[in-house]
């Protein structure tokens, strides 16, 4: 485990520079009272929550478990399966075994009641035929085994040692089976605790897949553990009690407690969740072929025009019906006015192009949002060289009279933008499934001021950092980001205002 | 030889040795090639299927018996049953979900005759034209759904 871990943590540490440099060079100083630059200060002040590596998560796995054996007083492997049937929940656990039927728990949970006084002898019954008593035949490989070569479960069922170590072999690598492998006899659903498969696979790939299969189960389980989502950085954040915040990892990545997700200020995991399937999936496809095509009325084929006349005549060889574009409607009343239709709307043809507007707007709206979405993104993908550029301009100034803590603003400002242009991303976010209201109406105002102000201070960043006169766009550089930072503030705490006050309305269906 | 392969010879030992009632084995064609096999079923005297006869094919990976086999009916006679797909496909717990690595052939085919016997009336499943037209060739990729255990 250990080699693999060490591993990680290089990548780990190459990733976090790539995303936001946390070089020595750049560690912060509080010199004078600049915005903060950890994503949230506001947020993450009461918001506790602690980093673990994979071997500390063993250890709070374990210390769960002694937790409530302490109290329970049943071996630590029964209590292993009862905590994971009850997703790790020690409240409910102890709710559900002092409260009713234990016979039944056990039976629920799939393991052997440890207070069965008579463990079923179910031993295989072509076993039991043997002749001598001290050996038998293992129903997997048909060999027959001396006992001292066979173990089972509580439930009495035997197996050769070579068969058991194949059967958690293939149900661990082949089908990434960990705490719900059942004993091999069929029908039995007695659940192999980990000490049983610990001692009897013996090579290392698998007990470390083992290891992480099980690791995995607590943390995914877990209401309170949560897997840094970066490629490759196997920590886990532990937070004291549940909510929607911000954590960061030590590997440098920011994301929202709740939903793994980038930190996603100010909409809400649902609606992000919905944005992301909506950009993922091809429902805009779907979108793009109901706005700009039409089908022919008689056999309903798809159709695109692409110029010509509005004379239509359906390509399909088993159809060939002649209509009118604009109205859908059958051509021959249309003589031969091919490039305008001035007949009477008829309800039907009335319906479709209502609809098709409908669909054509909608799909408006959405690449309005997106645009400006994926904007942002892109833009906050550049700003990592940004950092690149400002740290050599930093450098550059030390050497012209400027002390290292009189250039750490250009750092910060970079700082700033980027958490602005994250704010701003998720705004679009929010606005897709915002309804018009007053409200709305006053954060469109915020969300333009912000990006107003953002792409001033992006600006000052990218062409004016290249004049030689550093000092003089310092105050200005300053002045600005304090602003940018004062304006996000601004427009989060309204949306968070909304959130509590209910003063937003949603739209349904997008 | 593999653990698979062990495996399979034993099965084929017990098999001949005492063949349960209305299953019967090729031997030569299975020692032409261990990994498939034909298996000749009856229908059980007092069911449905009384003096039919039926042909299982077996397809044995090499995870066996850690992974159960690819089990289909095959030939002009594919039984009419509401478990049983016209393209041979058989609805059957045991050959997916439920496999269990002492499960064998012997308990395979009794289970199917069973499963045949307790048949009320002759009919496929009401899925069967769909299923037949859409599946894949191999049954273990279906993901079955058991809604039934009574017949």
């Amino acid at each position: 485990m250990d080699s693999e871990d060490e591993m990680n943590y290089d990548e780990e540490e190459e990733d976090s520079q790539e995303e936001d440099s946390n070089d020595e060079d750049f560690v912060d100083i509080a010199m004078e009272p600049e915005p903060s630059t950890a994503s949230d200060s506001r947020e993450t002040e009461d918001f506790q929550y602690e980093v673990l590596t994979a071997d500390k998560i063993v250890h709070v796995m374990v210390e769960c478990i002694k937790e409530v054996n302490a109290v329970v007083q049943i071996p630590a492997t029964i209590t292993r399966i009862l905590l994971n049937h009850f997703r790790w929940d020690k409240e409910k656990l102890m709710e559900r075994y002092y409260d009713g039927d234990q016979d039944s728990l056990f039976s629920e949970a799939h393991v052997v009641s440890p207070y069965r006084k008579d463990p079923r002898q179910k031993r295989s019954t072509r076993g039991s035929t043997s002749a001598s008593t001290s050996e038998s035949m293992c129903e997997i490989c048909c060999l027959v085994i001396p006992h001292t070569d066979m173990a089972g479960l509580e439930c009495g069922h035997k197996f050769c040692f070579q068969c058991w170590t194949d059967y958690l072999t293939s149900k661990i690598i082949n089908e990434g089976m960990g705490q719900t492998i059942s004993c091999a006899a069929y029908g039995c659903d007695i659940l192999v605790d980990d000490v049983t498969v610990m001692d009897l696979i013996k090579d290392a790939k698998v007990r470390l897949k083992y290891q992480h299969l099980i690791t995995n189960s607590f943390v995914e389980c877990n209401r309170l553990l949560r897997w840094c989502p970066a490629p490759d950085c196997g920590h886990v954040i532990k937070v004291k009690h549940y909510d929607v915040k911000p954590v960061r990892c030590t590997c440098g990545h920011t994301f929202c407690f709740a939903c793994g997700e980038n930190w996603h200020d100010p909409v809400k995991c649902i609606w992000l969740k919905r944005w992301i399937k909506k950009c993922d999936d091809d429902s805009e496809t779907s979108n793009w072929i109901a706005a700009n095509t039409k089908e022919c009325p008689k056999c309903h084929v798809i159709i695109e025009k692409d110029g010509g006349c509005n004379h239509m005549v359906c390509k399909n060889q088993n159809c060939k019906a002649d209509f009118c574009w604009v109205c859908l409607g059958p051509w021959e009343p249309h003589g031969s006015s091919w490039y305008n239709c001035n007949k009477f709307d008829e309800d039907e043809a009335k319906k479709a192009r209502d609809s098709q507007e409908k669909s054509r707007c909608q799909l408006q709206r959405y690449l309005f949002y997106c645009n400006r979405y994926m904007n942002h993104m892109q833009s906050l993908k550049f700003e990592n060289k940004l950092y690149q550029a400002v740290k050599l301009k930093m450098e550059e100034m030390q050497q012209h009279s400027m002390s290292w803590i009189e250039v750490q603003f250009l750092k910060v400002a970079v700082d700033v933008l980027c958490s602005c242009r994250q704010t701003l991303m998720y705004t679009y976010v929010f606005a897709f499934y915002l309804s018009k209201n007053n409200q709305s109406i006053i954060f469109e105002d915020n969300q333009k001021d912000l990006e107003h102000a953002t792409e001033q201070l992006s600006e000052y960043l990218e062409r004016d950092i290249t004049s030689e006169l550093l000092v003089d766009i310092k105050q200005k550089v300053q002045d600005k980001y304090r602003y940018c930072e004062s304006r996000r503030k601004v427009l989060l705490d309204h949306v968070h205002e909304g959130y509590e006050r209910d003063t937003w309305d949603y739209q349904d269906g997008l | 030889m593999t653990s698979m392969e062990k495996r399979l010879h034993k099965e084929l030992q017990l098999l001949q040795k005492e063949p349960p009632h209305g299953v019967k084995i090729d031997v030569e064609s299975i020692h032409r090639n261990l990994t498939e096999w034909i298996v000749d079923l009856e229908g059980a005297q007092e069911s449905l299927y009384r003096g039919e006869k039926f042909q299982l094919l077996f397809k044995f990976g090499d995870r066996y018996p850690f992974d159960s086999p690819q089990v289909m009916f095959i030939g002009n006679n594919i039984p009419v049953h509401p478990h049983v797909y016209s393209n041979g496909h058989i609805c059957l717990s045991i050959l997916t979900d439920d496999w269990s690595p002492a499960l064998s052939v012997t308990s395979v085919c009794l289970s199917i005759v069973s499963m045949l016997s307790s048949c009320t009336e002759k009919k496929r499943p009401p899925d069967n034209a769909l299923y037949v037209k859409t599946c894949s060739k191999n049954p273990k990729k279906t993901r079955w759904f058991y809604h039934d255990d009574e017949v």
